[in-house]
């Protein structure tokens, strides 16, 4: 196998876990119109959250994610009504200011708790192996595991009352609120799974690496990458566009050094804001 | 009255002529969070060790007078921006008599900035890059053997194995892995070795695994490199999981401390610069055996000491030993006393260079090489592999 084949699998791999931290982003400033800057610390929450149930459960850590998804929607639905629902309707500024606050506070308590030091979980599956190069069982459940929550929030989405609501709400909220749809309820159930989301892709990255309370801040600039790549609101997008920014690295790399991705990610960043404001998955309308 | 005078006089007396014991403060920044601080917790801990020892014997003794040490510490959090803001407090607020660095050559940058602007000296440990001592500083002096020395002594013993090896350097991109590496890429080529692959690394780096694939394709054999605890301990476990078939791994720093056993099978074979090993057996000429320290910590932490620890409780001893043959506290006259200072602790030779372009240097400390090995129990242990004279068990080569 060449080098370059197995460094987009590796890419492929983690880029699935980039797009489901991206969806939690993605939904929230589709459908609510916040940037949700609390986003990395709940990913790093989501870490620590696997480790303390894996230290306490040492089951397969996979399993603990579902606990993990239901912290993550009622922590969402306490930031909702602590930092956004106020200030739903104003300025996309005092929604950045807001979450911004709380991510202080999360990091501020997490440094109390755990400090900056890292952690791991050490949970290890068996991966398999061609010619030289070995693909681990973890990176491999953890993009399993990040497609089918991302499948499931589609269905959610597309086939449930509530999931419908959310799309309603997202494309107006007015009329939606005439066809007797409660915004504020629905606006705090996308919150809640918007940090679910990124709470459980917090709990597939510790399975891959050491972390500490700090390590969110990392996957949430990967998040923004993402989120612009895909267009707002669209989470399938946001998983392809992950999977997509997963295999550049994948590419890239093996020309360059490891410390010019970031340039590279960034560069993207402002070439599809200038060129394609609504995401590389929409197509340009009149 | 009169009955008074006497019982004041003797008791005036008995302390003028036992001396007041004063205190005397030492200030020092830990890294208690972030990065660095399983490196600069076992670092503190030989501070300690030797604080309290020098204490429990009465303290230091020097013109006369008895000082008991004291300490006052901070968290730097691993963050140059506070080691700034902190060691400004501990000379100006807290009137700290004498500083030691704290833990990595980063680090220890930063603070000798502000250290050598109030004239105060600081012995650094755990700080092992030799630029800082080329700036001109005056009361600056290194406990560790600087950077350069660290990996030549892994390719002389590489040579004597494998002398057409091709090596992948894959290091942490601070100043102190910089400055090993820069070196002995240059050593390695002297020496003939094919440099397959050579790339630096974020210092936050947690996922290896594009670096890693990259080592797997320029075919090399033997990886040198890493730079501190966390990615130095995060890159061997990748290596292991990705089971790259490596004959060699040496790591900075990292494999040297007690938790390098929590990473079981991924900590088998991996090699280390060492500043002093337990086995280290340096007859000293001033301060315990190694026997004796690492009997003592071991018996005050409830684990073996690291070469960090060495370092630690061996600058205590260095200045300790400076501010005695000084007879004074007075930072010119204990730097003149460093200056001088050439001698052999349980921690080996000390000796600081007096040249203008390279003052406070370490030229007196030799390393050695030690290698995790399964004992005949399967239980890792750490063995010195190398100089020949002073190893404790074969080198295990190739390990996979």
């Amino acid at each position: 196998m060449s080098g370059i084949l197995a460094s987009m699998i590796d890419g492929l791999l983690i880029g699935s876990v980039y797009g489901l931290a991206a969806m939690g982003l993605s939904l929230i400033w589709g459908v609510m119109d916040v940037i949700n800057l609390t986003h990395g610390s709940v990913i790093a929450l989501g870490m620590f959250g696997m480790y303390i149930l894996f230290a306490a459960f040492p089951v397969n850590a996979y399993f603990l994610l579902l606990p993990i998804l239901v912290a993550g929607l009622l922590l969402g639905l306490v930031i909702y009504w602590i930092s956004v629902h106020w200030v739903i309707g104003r300025s996309q500024l005092s929604s950045l200011l807001s979450t911004f606050a709380v991510n202080m506070m999360i990091i501020g308590i997490g440094t109390a708790i755990w400090s900056t030091s890292p952690y791991n979980v050490n949970f290890t599956l068996r991966g398999f192996t061609v010619g030289a190069y070995t693909f681990t069982g973890n990176h491999i459940a953890a993009a399993t595991a990040a497609v089918i929550i991302a499948l499931a929030l589609e269905l959610f989405l597309y086939r449930t009352r509530p999931g419908k609501a959310i799309r309603a709400v997202a494309d107006n909220r007015e009329a939606a609120e005439l066809m007797g749809i409660s915004s504020t309820m629905v606006l705090a159930l996308a919150f809640a799974i918007g940090i679910a989301l990124a709470a459980s892709s917090g709990a597939l990255v510790s399975t891959l690496f050491p972390f500490t309370i700090l390590s969110g801040a990392g996957y949430q600039m990967k998040s923004f990458v993402v989120t612009v790549l895909a267009g707002l609101g669209k989470p399938l997008g946001a998983l392809a566009a992950g999977v997509l920014l997963g295999l550049l690295e994948g590419a890239v790399t093996p020309f360059i050094a490891v410390s010019w991705i970031p340039l590279i990610e960034f560069g993207l960043f402002v070439v599809v804001l200038v060129a394609f404001p609504k995401g590389i998955f929409t197509r340009a309308t009149a | 009255m009169k009955r008074l005078v006497l019982p004041i006089f003797l008791v005036v007396a008995l302390f003028v002529t036992t001396g007041f014991a004063q205190n005397l403060t030492l200030g020092f920044t830990a890294s208690n969070t972030g990065a660095m601080n399983v490196d600069s917790l076992e670092q503190k801990r030989g501070f300690e060790l030797w604080r309290d020892q020098v204490n429990a014997a009465g303290g230091i003794k020097a013109g006369g007078k008895s000082y008991k040490v004291q300490f006052v510490s901070y968290d730097d959090e691993s963050n140059p921006k506070r080691v700034q803001q902190l060691y400004s407090r501990l000379i100006l607020q807290d009137k700290a008599d004498f500083l030691f660095s704290p833990y990595s050559s980063s680090l220890t940058a930063t603070a000798a900035i502000v250290t050598e602007q109030y004239e105060k000296i600081m012995l650094t440990t755990g700080a092992a890059e030799g630029k800082t001592y080329t700036l001109g500083n005056h009361y600056l002096f290194q406990m560790f053997t600087p950077g350069a020395e660290y990996l030549k002594g892994v390719l002389d013993m590489l040579k004597t194995k494998d002398p057409k090896a091709a090596i992948a350097f894959v290091y942490e991109d601070a100043s102190f892995s910089v400055s090993v590496v820069n070196p002995a890429k240059e050593y390695a080529q002297k020496l003939g070795f094919n440099v397959a692959f050579s790339e630096a690394y974020a210092p936050n780096t947690t996922d290896f695994s594009a670096i890693i694939d990259k080592v797997i394709a320029s075919k090399s054999t033997i990886l040198l490199g890493g730079g501190h605890y966390a990615d130095g301990s995060t890159l061997a476990k990748q290596l292991y999981e990705h089971k790259v078939q490596l004959k060699m791994i040496t790591l900075l720093v990292a494999p040297d401390s007690d938790k390098w056993t929590e990473l079981g099978d991924a900590a088998v074979g991996v090699i280390v610069p060492s500043q002093w090993e337990p086995q280290s057996a340096f007859k000293p000429q001033y301060g315990p055996s190694g026997a004796d320290f690492a009997k003592a910590y071991t018996a005050k932490f409830n684990a073996p000491p690291s070469y960090e620890s060495a370092g630690g409780y061996a600058s205590g001893l260095i200045l300790q030993r400076a501010i005695e043959q000084a007879g004074s506290t007075d930072s010119a006259k204990v730097a003149a006393a460093l200056n001088a200072t050439d001698i052999t602790t349980f921690y080996g030779r000390s000796k600081f260079a007096t040249e203008a372009n390279q003052h406070g240097l370490q030229v007196g400390h030799a390393m050695v090489l030690a290698q995790w090995q399964k004992d005949k129990s399967g239980k890792l242990v750490k063995q010195v592999v190398w100089p020949l004279a002073a190893k404790s068990a074969n080198l295990v080569y190739p390990i996979h």
